[in-house]
């Protein structure tokens, strides 16, 4: 259990920084790309603004990732010895492809400004893109295995690999990456938004952060809306290959055909039934999940009590996360409105929104892991081996003392992360040209 | 390739792997021990700021060796890092508050007692890294208290005289390859003048430590086995002195660059040559060879090592090759920290 919460902590602290990275970087890179084009140099301030913040968050994911990486090691023995073949290779393949594209590419960005052409320079940006989705791409392979395991056999108590692209070709992965790319996108655009309004509402830097809100409303518009139609197809993918989680998610009890949705639920796991059940939409689930009204829906009746994730935190992560995703989609369609309109300026309500809505995609994406990751207990690997047969024989005194060394590091990390990036972030881009020319005299 | 033939091979890439990491990251770990000595601001500044386009790229040579360990020898991942549990997670913090204080250090430049902090940080944590991955490395050499049970050991028995002694080892060769990378960094006076002497002067002391370590190595681990066998290997460790020797005579010309790559060959061999000693084990037990872990008995499938190896085939090339543009983009002789415009 302890091997559990340490584990959780690390990855969710990993996965506060990394999201909003991917988002931050990609927006960066259209900034330095529109600076080459157009060579306007407020491009090159504002590249210089968003990069910075940037890299105090990048740096954070790197760190967290790497306790990660030997994490498996040192808390899941058990489960690396039996998973060591396919979860190791991604993992290694994403160091080789990845990690060193990213890392080193990352160096001579922010370092060589003045020491290549503004085209090499942006070539470097751009590389750091491609080095941090990448890098994504291996890890939801990884755990798109564990979701959904194919292209292994069985044998000597081990569960082998035998063919590679089956592992990366997993359809269940592939949806899960588009829908998370789109979901980090989200992050880094109300992170962007945010800021923002933050200056908009102060009437300083006004021009700068209007050349951002104009490209951050439709960067967080498709990626909002990116998230809903993914979101979808991801559904119907669990309803296809993981019925049990779908009918968690939805607190399906009885299966049956022609599945309704009632738009209010509330579970009573104890007595395997919903205690509140209210304006059902008759179809909705079956429709949702298959295509069709007619579509027979798995129930989690049909399942022993012991193989069912735990249904309450499954379901409500879900209808939240769904909830805050259209909220979210809600606030950037209004934002771009506004925007295109030229009145974003005096909607200050809107402008206050926008700014307090940064914590809403940290929320949806918290909870889609918790969809995906809580929802697929018991099995630690779907199908194959569950979560209490993984865990390393390590004495428990070790782990108390590394769970509260993470407590602690880790807590100072965030706190370090956060008061910078608010920092640098209310200093605004023009407080960045001040300091930069400050060291160039 | 048969399943025997990619395992050797696989081993192989282990043991350079490692050998790369020590080379590469050595050095940056040396400097980073020297932060706890050149306190005076303008010299942390220099020598902070040179470090901070090239750490990053330089760990993620861990992160690939660790990576590769869990990918072709799961089992050896398994054990061994949950063996060495508590050193192992001082070591990643360790590595993680290092880089926090790089960075943080060029974030935080508006407010200098933050700075200082993050100068001793970084000392410390170098310390530390180096240290313990030198106990480690030293055990396993040894051999560990492994049998069907698992590991039987605690912290207290990592720390016996061998083990200390080849953390010794790492850190003073370490600190001197750190120094010539700030003498060759650093700009025209006070402080390339000061990495220079302390460069020279460590040297002597790396020479004792490393003829103590050569001197006790019989002694304390078999290693020497396979060099009886095969004396033909006895050039890699030769070669090693070889470089030290030839470490101590750019130093002594200023040649610093060279000095630094004298140097960082003088670990990389040094490694190779240990490991070279360990074959076939990995994770090697002190109880009864029957429950050691070799490459033999601790690999991934046939397939997994194959399809591997024709990816670290086709990608380490690249990663060599822009690790070599970052290199010589800020690589270049007295251009002190490139942190001017962070």
């Amino acid at each position: 259990m302890l091997s559990r919460i340490q584990f959780g902590l690390t990855v969710g602290f990993h996965f506060i920084f990394v999201p909003l990275s991917i988002g931050l970087i990609l927006f960066t890179a259209i900034m330095e790309t529109l600076y080459v084009r157009t060579g306007d140099p407020k491009y090159k301030t504002l590249t210089k603004f968003w990069g910075k913040l940037f890299t105090i968050n990048f740096l954070l994911g790197v760190v967290t990732g790497v306790a990660m990486e030997f994490q498996f090691g040192t808390n899941w023995s058990r489960y690396s010895e039996f998973m060591g073949d396919i979860f190791g290779s991604p993992l290694a393949v994403e160091a080789l492809m990845a990690f060193f594209l990213e890392s080193t590419m990352l160096g001579i960005w922010i370092f060589g400004w003045n020491k290549l052409s503004k085209k090499m320079h942006l070539l470097a940006g751009w590389l750091v893109v491609l080095g941090t989705h990448l890098s994504a791409v291996w890890i939801i392979a990884a755990n798109g295995f564990m979701q959904n395991p194919v292209g292994y056999v069985l044998r000597n108590n081990r569960a082998e690999l035998v063919n590679f692209w089956e592992v990366l070709f997993n359809p269940y992965a592939w949806y899960m990456y588009i829908h998370t790319i789109f979901a980090c996108y989200s992050v880094g655009a109300f992170f962007i938004l945010a800021v923002s309004a933050y200056h908009l509402l102060r009437r300083q830097n006004v021009d700068m952060m209007k050349a951002s809100v104009r490209i951050a409303t439709v960067f967080a518009v498709i990626a909002t809306l990116g998230n809903a139609i993914t979101g979808h197809f991801n559904g119907r993918n669990v309803a296809i290959r993981q019925p049990t989680k779908l009918a968690a998610m939805e607190a399906l009890w009885e299966s049956g055909s022609n599945v309704g949705m009632p738009l209010i639920v509330v579970p009573d796991a104890a007595n395997e039934r919903n205690a509140v059940e209210l304006l059902k939409i008759p179809g909705l689930t079956s429709w949702l999940a298959y295509g069709s009204t007619d579509a027979y829906v798995q129930g989690l009746k049909d399942v022993p009590p012991a193989e069912r994730p735990p249904v309450a935190p499954t379901f409500w992560s879900f209808r939240l996360m769904v909830g805050v995703g259209v909220l979210m989609l809600l606030l950037a369609v209004l934002a771009l409105w506004h925007e295109r309109k030229g009145t974003l300026m005096e909607r200050k309500t809107l402008l206050k929104f926008l700014h307090w809505s940064f914590p809403l995609p940290y929320i949806s994406t918290t909870l889609g892991w918790m969809v995906a990751e809580v929802g697929r207990q018991p099995w630690t690997v779907y199908g194959l081996i569950t979560t209490s047969d993984s865990v390393s024989p390590v004495a428990l005194a070790d782990v108390v003392t590394s769970v509260a060394l993470v407590v602690i590091f880790y807590a100072i990390l965030v706190g370090l992360d956060v008061y910078l990036l608010v920092r640098y972030a209310k200093a605004g881009p023009e407080a960045m040209d001040e300091r930069q020319a400050a060291v160039a005299d | 390739m048969s399943h025997e033939v990619l395992q050797v091979i696989w081993f192989a890439l282990w043991g350079l792997l490692w050998a790369i990491y020590f080379g590469l990251d050595g050095f940056d770990l040396g400097s980073g021990m020297l932060a706890g000595v050149f306190r005076k601001d303008e010299d942390q500044r220099h020598l902070i700021g040179s470090l901070a386009p090239i750490w990053d790229g330089n760990e993620v040579w861990v992160i690939t060796a660790g990576g590769v360990t869990f990918a072709a020898f799961p089992k050896l991942y398994a054990t061994m890092f949950s063996s060495l549990y508590l050193p192992l997670f001082i070591i990643l913090f360790s590595l993680m508050f290092r880089a926090v204080a790089i960075e943080f250090y060029h974030h935080m430049d508006y407010d200098r007692s933050w700075q200082r902090i993050w100068g001793w940080v970084l000392s410390v944590a170098s310390f530390l890294v180096a240290f313990l991955f030198g106990v480690a490395f030293g055990n396993i050499f040894q051999g560990m208290l492994l049998d069907a049970q698992g590991y039987h050991g605690t912290i207290l028995s990592l720390l016996n005289p061998y083990g200390l002694l080849t953390g010794v080892l790492f850190v003073v060769a370490f600190l001197m390859n750190g120094a010539s990378w700030l003498a060759h960094k650093a700009p025209e006076g006070d402080l390339r003048t000061k990495a220079h002497n302390f460069a020279n002067r460590i040297w002597p002391v790396v020479l004792v430590v490393a003829a103590a370590w050569l001197v006790y190595t019989p002694f304390a681990t078999n290693l020497l086995e396979n060099y009886v066998k095969v004396p033909v290997l006895f050039l890699v460790p030769v070669l090693a002195v070889a470089m030290l020797l030839l470490t101590l005579v750019y130093l002594r010309k200023s040649n610093h660059l060279l000095a630094l790559l004298a140097g960082s060959l003088t670990v990389g061999l040094t490694v190779i040559a240990a490991v070279i000693g360990l074959f076939p084990n990995m994770f090697p037990s002190k109880i009864d060879p029957a429950y050691s872990l070799t490459a033999f008995n601790s690999s991934s499938s046939q397939y997994t090592l194959q399809f591997m190896f024709f990816v670290v085939v086709i990608f380490l090339p690249f990663v060599l090759l822009y690790q070599v543009w970052a290199y010589k983009l800020f690589g270049r002789k007295g251009t002190g920290t490139e942190a001017q415009h962070y």
